[in-house]
């Protein structure tokens, strides 16, 4: 049994390894360092709803907050960019520390609210804070990442740093899923009462999740800052808030899979029907996209809203929502 | 020991509790019992710290415990059952029990996310622990089942079984026959007993009024939130005041 496991890991990296010698388009691997960045995000996403049962429409915020630490350390601290990756995800999770009592407190709307508001106002700070981020213009001369004399200055090697990073969450979320602390999550999320009843702190592992899910989030804006070498306010607003959820819930929550494949199912739609659209209706404007975007979706939520790799019924966000019904009635 | 002193809850206008007491003694089991309404789960969950007291005391062992939240209550060794079944539904029946074990057996997120040597192994110690307390109430050979695939009396027991794996003082009973059949009731009778043979506490709600006088050593009646009456099964069984209130007439095939 052990032997087929390791197989099917080394099977898996051996494609993702692999996937460069093939690609020889600068274009689409600059879509897969998309994929895995968001996917990395979407990682601490899925664990947040798939398992602490929570939903949170601010990890934009937490990404741009990473990817700015990041730029901000390099570029007026001159840090080595190593060490500003590496550092950069602390702040994010210090604040989602800090804010995350009092939200999680929150439930079902009132918690979506509250995180789209920490979202909209970390967008704004962005935005004015233009001594610290450039405001508008951004902030730019962020150097590429160099290991020792090896700099990674072109997509081929910035691949292998995403997914190589994205494998290691990949691997600590399986190991934290498969543990107890996996286990107590899925009991405060079958009945948060009973949990506690079993001397479960609910309240603080909800906190956990959400600071190692803002801390993810963190990584990847540290990672996508010295892979642009410029950081300015636009990726990390409210609708890519929403792409994340989106990303989290149609690849499946509570697997381990359904954040890698809801990545790039988006960032691929999103492409595809950049190209696509204008080629079926030639009149017709870029708003458009979203009409199919929106379509693509609905369809998805009503053919199998559990997400494509979760089996059976749904359970995650409509899981939140029945529970939650139960304890208020 | 769990003491309860002059515990008062109000909801808005509705008194639901008003100056209850009691004090239940290891090795020995006390029955809740009275109409419906009467505040008995209220009691529950004012010793679990769901709810909070207006006024009164609740202490373990000498200790005040009321005020604090019920994770920690729970961490102080009592634990509970539900009169409405609240299991963890997606998880196996043996994963339910180590779920319970959680107040000896806290996990850290930061050493479950880097699989410290030697977690999975105190793991696999605990799913053993978890088929010697199935083996206790006969679902050992159930143990890697989905738990919402058990019957209904099945999933009481199961209840059971997830409170004990804390290794609590006192256990919280509410209802654990409602829904059994006779020989169920019975075989439950028998293993409450063995319980507080070995020392613990034990405070049950039920309606079952054959299980009650079967198995308490002491009554408490409450009715519309007092006590109306208190002691042995005999002597509750013979107080005027609880016939007219709850027993019902004289000739009731209960009395």
């Amino acid at each position: 049994m052990a032997s087929a496991k390791s197989r099917y890991w080394i099977a898996l990296i051996l494609v993702v390894v692999c996937v460069p010698l093939f690609v020889k388009s600068n274009y689409v691997l600059s879509i897969l360092i998309v994929i895995g960045l968001y996917a990395i995000i979407v990682q601490g996403l899925g664990l947040l709803m798939g398992y602490a049962g929570q939903v949170s429409f601010g990890q934009a915020a937490f990404y741009g907050l990473g990817a700015y630490t990041a730029a901000i350390l390099a570029t007026k601290c001159d840090w080595p960019p190593v060490l500003c990756v590496l550092v950069a995800p602390f702040l994010p999770a210090l604040v989602a520390l800090i804010i995350g009592r009092p939200i999680l407190r929150l439930r079902e709307h009132y918690l979506v609210l509250a995180t789209l508001g920490f979202g909209i106002l970390a967008f704004a700070a962005f935005n004015e804070s233009i001594a610290l981020t450039g405001g508008p213009s951004g902030l730019t001369g962020i150097p590429y990442l160099s290991i020792g004399p090896l700099v990674l200055d072109n997509d081929r090697s910035y691949y292998y740093v995403v997914w190589g990073v994205l494998g290691l969450v990949i691997l600590a979320v399986a190991n934290l899923t498969g543990s107890p602390i996996g286990r107590a999550f899925k009991a405060i999320h079958a009945s948060e009462q009973a949990a506690q009843s079993a001397g479960i702190d609910t309240a603080l592992l909800k906190l956990q999740a959400f600071v190692f899910s803002a801390f993810l989030a963190g990584l990847a804006g540290g990672l996508y800052a010295f892979w642009v070498t410029f950081v300015g306010p636009s990726p990390f607003g409210f609708t890519a808030s929403i792409e994340f959820v989106l990303m989290a819930v149609v690849g499946g929550l509570g697997t381990l899979w359904g954040p890698v494949l809801g990545s790039a199912i988006i960032v691929g739609l999103a492409e595809f029907l950049r190209w696509g659209v204008p080629i079926l209706l030639p009149k017709v404007g870029g708003e458009f996209e979203i009409v199919f975007f929106g379509i693509i979706f609905v369809l998805i939520m009503l053919l199998r809203p559990q997400g494509i790799l979760a089996p059976g019924r749904p359970s995650g966000m409509s899981g939140v929502a029945v529970k939650e019904e139960k304890c208020s009635g | 020991m769990l003491r309860v002193n002059g515990l008062t809850k109000q909801f808005g206008g509705l008194t639901a509790l008003c100056g209850v007491g009691f004090v239940a003694q290891p090795g020995q089991i006390l029955a809740l019992i009275g109409p419906n309404g009467a505040g008995k789960t209220t009691v529950f969950n004012l010793i679990t710290g769901v709810l909070q007291a207006d006024q009164g005391e609740i202490l373990l062992a000498n200790k005040r415990i009321d005020g604090l939240r019920t994770f920690e209550v729970a961490a102080l060794g009592i634990s509970r059952t539900f009169q409405h079944l609240e299991l963890f539904t997606t998880l196996s029946v043996a994963e339910n029990v180590m779920v319970g074990a959680w107040p000896r057996n806290r996990a850290s997120f930061l050493r479950c996310l880097f699989r410290r040597p030697g977690m999975m192994k105190k793991d696999q110690e605990l799913y053993n622990k978890a088929l010697g307390l199935l083996a206790q109430v006969g679902l050992k050979g159930k143990a890697d089942w989905p738990a919402k695939s058990l019957t209904f009396g099945q999933q009481r027991l199961l209840e059971i079984a997830r409170a004990l794996a804390g290794e609590p003082q006192v256990l919280l009973l509410d209802e654990p026959a409602a829904g059994l059949n006779h020989a169920e009731s019975a075989d439950l009778a028998a293993f409450l007993r063995s319980l507080a043979e070995r020392g613990l506490t034990l405070i049950l709600v039920e309606h079952d009024m054959d299980t009650v006088m079967g198995v308490a050593d002491q009554i408490v009646v409450l009715n519309f939130g007092t006590v109306i009456a208190g002691g042995s099964p005999s002597e509750v069984q013979q107080d005027p005041e609880v016939i007219a209130a709850y027993l019902g007439k004289e000739d009731d095939e209960v009395c």
